[in-house]
């Protein structure tokens, strides 16, 4: 039962997860019961009944009201049954406890970027405490988006013009994979994030200094790092390739043109300025449409960005 | 079978009797005519036409899904290649499929008609149809469109690719099928044979009646709202971006309002079919004639009100969310019902697995499961998790394909013989509709998998852990495309043969068995007399 369980849904993250899932085999259950039931019947006519003379005659059965009654009324129950279990269960994801961790996310395309309460931002991933409920309020800088944790089984439209809310209650340490479930263009299917669900002890040495799996990497590393979990990659690319920006490859040390006809040499100033006020030069050819990074990055990220640049070669 | 022919093959010379396609020749005498059984012949081919080209934007997908990352073509293809799936399946094949192109040909041979009632409009809404495509067709050819199908707003005001184009050539088709539907209520109304009384009229009927009433009654709001996405689009009239003041979420409640209905203007007509495919090949009476005709009016109501349940996570109240579950299981239950019926039709008859049967069987078969696992999806907490994954994808799969294709297949080969008066081979048939049957099952299969696990629709790109199923999806997309092309290779085939269907091939009880294989062009020699109800197969009453 649990095996089939774990081949159909992805493992359980958070408290929730069970109750939907119990659902869900429910369902299975009443659906395979119910298949047999008509694929059953029917093979069996199909076979038992076939033609076996072209004259045959066939009885006049026009209907049957005790029958149809039944038919209708027994469907009926089970589907009301389920309708109450599914609202029960979708209140309880929609009512969370009045004491969460409270986390502003905002998408755009392709990133998400969220910020707790002392201000701190992240992008694309968050570090939680296991076994605290966590409140996200979610709106969007463009397009719909939709905020999805399968591990979590939730999922809330993320908008431009409203706050959408949405919690849980991880119950399980471990990196859960957040997914945009509303399609949003080109670098959809890359609008993916991590849920970190660590120890209350981790998660405070987090919050104070970044991880520690970052904090020994060589910095070109880290660059590459921050590179693909940034939201950079869905617009640069490393093989010279054009994308919404221009591509990194070989980009250091060339002269650019400006789209205000003045030229730049791309150093570690410009990269540097380019991440920060991106709207400062904009190179001709392309869209002023990166977001800023101010207050996004540690120091040592944007020099292990700009290393990371510089070993494009 | 002898005994139910009525009129024997007489092949050699029948060849030169007139009939609807050889009376008039020439291409003028198609692009003008009024006759219901040309115009549905030629939306036959259209849709067919159509089928084919949204089938081969299938392909691409499937075929770019085969890897994580790039397989052949880029992101920015592959978005245009799943909009354009959807959007010409939809609107240029599904929609019109059935009612435009069988039902054309077959509604006023089923209640004993001349034609339909108003045959310019009916030629009207072939052109309107055609000019649709080509809107859809420069759309394509002027770059292509991003959006999806749905159009979500505020994207798809927002993004640079062809949009406008394809929403207006899907505001001229809402018009196409708008004068479709109009045509055929006052078809019923007016021109049924005398003493065809309401109860007595075939369930095809039934079923298109109802279809009509939900086109004329629902494609207006759809007409409206891709208008004023052109609006915003060209003249910045904030209504749905709220980058201009509008709201996103209004959009998806007008196009919704129409296109949940639009989701029964599709699987109605189908279900149309399989109660006339049923009794002829079991050779019995329908089992629950006014169950089955009432839940097909049930079914058109209530689907104006199960809109919100594409909405369970766009922000929509918790209260809208529980009363919109509430009603998607209640439009459950006449689905249900008609499911019932048919197989109590089956019970004591005298099947015969003819290829319109066979693919009769194939859609119950395929409808339960598309009809069960939509209960995962009207279920409130289940649906959150479910919404916009694979699992939605494969589960309207199971419905428009398994159902609607299926039973348009199933309607295709049952009416052939009388479209174009020949038999086709049955022996090419039934290995065809096996790798179809399996074909499907593979590629949809799989897919409630990868949607419970996680795995979201329209990526581009994808976790490598999604990959085995995925390949093994697009592998059954090569088995089902190639079952269709056996498909269109033995109907083509038998075009090539002299005439040499009966009148009634199939033992069949309707008035259109009574006519030549093909029709006449007046499609009677005289107005018929109804002697028996269009389900008397049994000669005595039999107590409950």
């Amino acid at each position: 039962m649990n095996r089939l369980r774990s081949l159909m849904m992805p493992a359980p993250g958070s408290s929730y997860a069970a109750e939907v899932d119990n659902l869900y085999m429910l369902i299975f259950w009443i659906n395979v019961i119910f298949f047999l039931l008509i694929a059953g019947l029917l093979s069996y006519f199909v076979w038992r009944y076939r033609r076996r003379r072209p004259d045959e005659v066939t009885p006049h059965i026009s209907h049957n009201f005790k029958l149809e009654v039944i038919w209708s009324v027994i469907p009926l129950i089970i589907v009301v049954v389920i309708f109450f279990l599914g609202f029960q269960s979708y209140m309880n994801a929609r009512i969370g406890p009045g004491e969460a961790l409270e986390i502003q996310v905002r998408g755009k395309r392709w990133v998400w970027e969220f910020e707790y309460p002392d201000g701190m931002r992240t992008l694309n991933e968050i570090y939680i405490p296991v076994n605290r409920p966590v409140r996200l309020i979610m709106s969007s800088e463009d397009v719909i988006h939709s905020f999805f944790v399968p591990s979590f089984r939730v999922k809330m439209d993320v908008l431009p013009n409203r706050y959408t809310d949405l919690w849980f209650h991880p119950t399980e340490e471990g990196v859960h994979t957040l997914l945009c479930t509303e399609y949003c263009g080109r670098g959809h299917s890359d609008m993916l994030g991590q849920i970190h669900v660590v120890s209350e002890a981790k998660f405070r040495e987090w919050q104070g200094q970044g991880d520690e799996r970052t904090r020994a990497m060589p910095l070109a590393e880290l660059g590459k790092l921050l590179y693909e979990s940034r939201g950079c990659v869905s617009c640069h690319s490393l093989d010279g390739s054009r994308r919404e920006g221009p591509s990194f490859k070989g980009i250091y040390g060339e002269t650019h043109a400006m789209r205000d006809g003045t030229s730049v040499l791309v150093d570690e100033n410009y990269i540097r300025e380019s991440i920060l006020m991106p709207q400062a030069k904009i190179r001709s050819g392309y869209e002023a449409i990166m977001p800023t990074y101010q207050g996004l990055l540690r120091e040592r990220e944007l020099a292990a960005l700009i290393e990371f640049i510089k070993t494009q070669k | 079978m002898a005994d139910v022919l009525t009129a024997p093959p007489e092949t050699g010379r029948r060849h030169f009797e007139p009939n609807y396609l050889n009376e008039r020749r020439g291409i003028l005498s198609w692009l003008t005519t009024l006759d219901h059984k040309r115009i549905g012949v030629m939306y036959l081919w259209s849709v067919l036409l159509a089928f084919l080209l949204g089938g081969i934007f299938a392909m691409v997908v499937r075929m770019e899904l085969l890897t994580p990352k790039e397989t052949i073509i880029s992101a920015d293809a592959y978005n245009k290649a799943f909009t354009l799936h959807g959007a010409i399946m939809i609107f240029l094949f599904i929609i019109p499929g059935i009612p435009a192109a069988l039902g054309n040909f077959v509604l006023p041979l089923l209640i004993g008609a001349k034609d339909v009632a108003f045959p310019r409009l009916n030629l009207a809404s072939y052109y309107l149809y055609v000019a649709g495509a080509l809107f859809a067709l420069a759309s394509m050819i002027f770059g292509g469109v991003d959006t999806g199908w749905t159009f979500y707003t505020p994207y798809s005001t927002t993004t640079t690719t062809k949009v406008s184009l394809l929403t207006l050539g899907a505001f001229i088709l809402g018009f196409s099928s708008i004068f479709t539907g109009v045509n055929f209520i006052a078809t019923v109304h007016k021109l049924r044979v005398p003493g065809m009384t309401w109860l007595k009229m075939p369930l095809f009927i039934w079923g298109i009646y109802a279809t009509a009433i939900i086109q004329v009654l629902a494609t207006p709001v759809l007409g409206i709202t891709l208008l004023l996405i052109v609006i915003e689009r060209v003249w910045k009239v904030g209504i749905f971006d709220p980058a201009l003041g509008g709201d996103p979420v209004l959009f998806q409640h007008f196009f919704w309002f129409y296109s949940h209905p639009a989701v029964y203007i599709m699987i109605l007509p189908g279900m149309a079919i399989i109660s006339e495919v049923i009794p002829t090949f079991s050779k019995k009476t329908i089992f629950g004639y006014k169950a089955i005709a009432y839940s097909s009016v049930a079914i058109a109501f209530i689907s104006f009100l199960v809109w919100g349940h594409h909405m369970f996570t766009s922000g929509q109240s918790d209260l809208a969310t529980a009363v919109f579950s509430f009603l998607t299981f209640l439009v459950a239950i006449p689905s249900a019902i008609k499911v019932f019926n048919w197989l109590a039709t089956m019970y004591r008859g005298s099947i015969d697995l003819k290829a319109p049967m066979i693919y009769a069987i194939m859609f119950l078969l395929l409808f339960a499961i598309g009809g069960l696992t939509g209960i995962f999806l009207g279920t409130i907490s289940v649906d959150v998790h479910l919404h916009d994954t694979y699992f939605v994808v494969a589960h309207f799969h199971y419905v428009m394909m398994g159902g609607t294709v299926i039973a348009f297949l199933a309607g295709l080969h049952y009416w052939w013989p009388k479209m174009f008066g020949r038999m086709y081979s049955e022996s090419w048939a039934r290995p065809a509709a096996l790798l179809i049957f399996v074909g499907f099952n593979m590629t949809f299969l799989a897919q409630f998998v990868l949607g419970s696990r996680g795995m979201p629709r329209r990526y581009y790109n994808y976790l490598e852990q999604f990959q085995p199923l995925h390949v093994f999806s697009t592998i059954g997309s090569w088995v089902l495309a190639l079952g269709l092309f056996m498909v269109a290779g033995y109907l083509l085939a038998s075009l090539r043969k002299p005439y040499d269907a009966p009148a009634n091939p199939w033992g069949g009880k309707t008035l259109e068995w009574t006519t030549a294989s093909p029709p006449i062009t007046h499609n009677f020699e005289r107005t018929p007399v109804l002697t028996h109800g269009p389900y008397d197969y049994s000669p005595q009453e039999i107590g409950r």
